[in-house]
């Protein structure tokens, strides 16, 4: 039998590139979270809010049942693991707090299409065909997982999910998963969704990029912050090449990301710190 | 102190010899790797070794790891040397304690092999006419020949 589902909206982000609170932004007079609990509910048995242990008493949010962080610092998947093991005979739909264009016939779909034995089933993005681990229902047996995975020093869900026995849905709203990050979407965002208007544009990700050897020669530097659209190790390579004018080819290099090897087309997530290696010659 | 780790400076082998040092084990093997006055050719000066350190910690204390579980050895050591270097200095060290010496040859064998291929370290090499070049690079992106060529000083 599978378990009983309940609702996790997550409002614990310090929305650094928004430099405002999503969870109070507001989508046609109704803030964001409001929709996200409003739209959750008939779902789920019961509904939740995460939080970090500094929003606790936050007015808006108190509102709300919430489940503080035990691990601080882990963004969204903080938010889970203290979830999972607040309750552990539940399964969660956890949601993100900034995905104003999702619907409720999405939602239906994913509970519909839910896989009880798998740890995770999500949504692929429609955007680059990854695991989007924040409309998801994690199962209760996905705690080990992410046990593991935390413990292992990474705290990026999409990585996690790109490994582990997740059933992956195809979006029938392709739209429905389009996020809000900076304040230029959020703008972007709000006139689409008045009648008849267009999706916004994806958003874009601020990474570390270190050269060494030849590539820092090539690049004319050893380092430097990137803000792209770039989803994957693959498509940052393509655009720094051309920016650059780097000379090594894809297939001469290895990447790493976060200080370990990676694959090339393992999702990148805010905050990584890439590395493209050159061919080694040590000895 | 870690197994696998970087020198800026000239090493001291009987310091690190001692590390290796124990009543149960009678055979003792190392690798030197020294830096060569020739490469594919050219008169080589002086060379820059470079490390992405972070990185190359842990693939080393993995190569490491691997080799003490693979061969059964209690102990091996390597240490690698980073900045400029001159011809015949060291620029890398291997050595393995064992019961006995099979197992002391066969896993310093591996450790220097795998450390070769795997380890993020780049080597440039300054050439006697003034030119200087990235090993394993320069070439490879000129005449786009495969990647995987692992000629080096210490083969």
């Amino acid at each position: 039998m599978s378990a009983p589902i309940h609702g996790l909206v997550l409002t614990g982000g310090r929305s650094r590139r928004m430099q405002r609170d999503k969870a109070a932004l507001e989508y046609g007079g109704q803030p964001q979270l409001t929709r996200a609990m409003e739209l959750i509910a008939p779902f789920v048995a019961r509904s939740f809010i995460s939080i970090r242990g500094d929003q606790q008493g936050e007015v808006q949010r108190a509102a709300y049942e919430g489940i503080v962080d035990v691990l601080p610092d882990l963004g969204p998947l903080g938010g889970i693991h203290a979830a999972l093991h607040a309750q552990p005979q539940v399964a969660w739909l956890v949601l993100a707090c900034d995905l104003p264009f999702l619907d409720a016939a999405t939602l239906q779909q994913l509970i519909a299409e839910r896989d009880p034995s798998s740890i995770v089933t999500a949504f692929r993005s429609s955007f680059d065909g990854k695991p989007e681990p924040l409309c998801a229902i994690w199962e209760p047996q996905a705690v080990a997982a992410v046990d593991a995975w935390i413990a292992g020093g990474s705290n990026c869900p999409r990585s996690l999910l790109s490994q582990g026995a997740v059933r992956l849905l195809t979006l029938r709203n392709p739209r429905a998963l389009d996020n809000i990050n900076t304040a230029g979407e959020y703008l972007a965002a709000r006139g689409t969704l008045a009648p008849g208007a267009r999706a916004g544009d994806a958003g874009s990700i601020s990474l570390r990029v270190q050269y060494f050897a030849a590539l820092r020669d090539q690049a004319g530097r050893s380092e430097e912050t990137v803000a792209t659209e770039a989803r994957t190790p693959r498509e940052l390579y393509e655009i720094l090449r051309q920016r650059h004018g780097l000379k090594l080819r894809p297939e001469q290099l290895r990447v790493a990301i976060n200080d370990d090897f990676a694959d090339w087309n393992r999702p990148l997530c805010a905050g990584d710190s890439v590395v493209f290696l050159p061919p080694v010659a040590g000895g | 102190m870690s197994a696998f780790r970087f020198s800026s400076r000239p090493v001291d082998l009987a310091v690190l010899r001692a590390e290796l040092a124990d009543p149960a084990c009678g055979g003792f093997a190392a690798f030197e790797g020294w830096v060569r006055n020739l490469n594919e050719g050219r008169t080589v000066q002086r060379l820059e070794y470079e490390a992405y350190e972070a990185l190359a910690l842990r693939e080393g204390a993995r190569i490491i790891a691997e080799a003490r579980q693979r061969f059964d050895v209690p102990h091996i050591l390597c240490v690698h040397r980073v900045g400029e270097l001159q011809i015949g200095e060291l620029a890398v060290w291997v050595g393995v304690s064992a019961p006995h010496r099979d197992e002391a040859f066969r896993a310093c064998r591996f450790v220097i092999d795998e450390v070769k291929h795997r380890v993020p370290i780049w080597k440039k090499e300054h050439y006697l006419d003034g030119d200087s070049g990235w090993v394993n690079c320069e070439r490879c992106a000129a005449d786009a020949a495969p990647a995987h060529q692992h000629h080096s000083h210490s083969r």
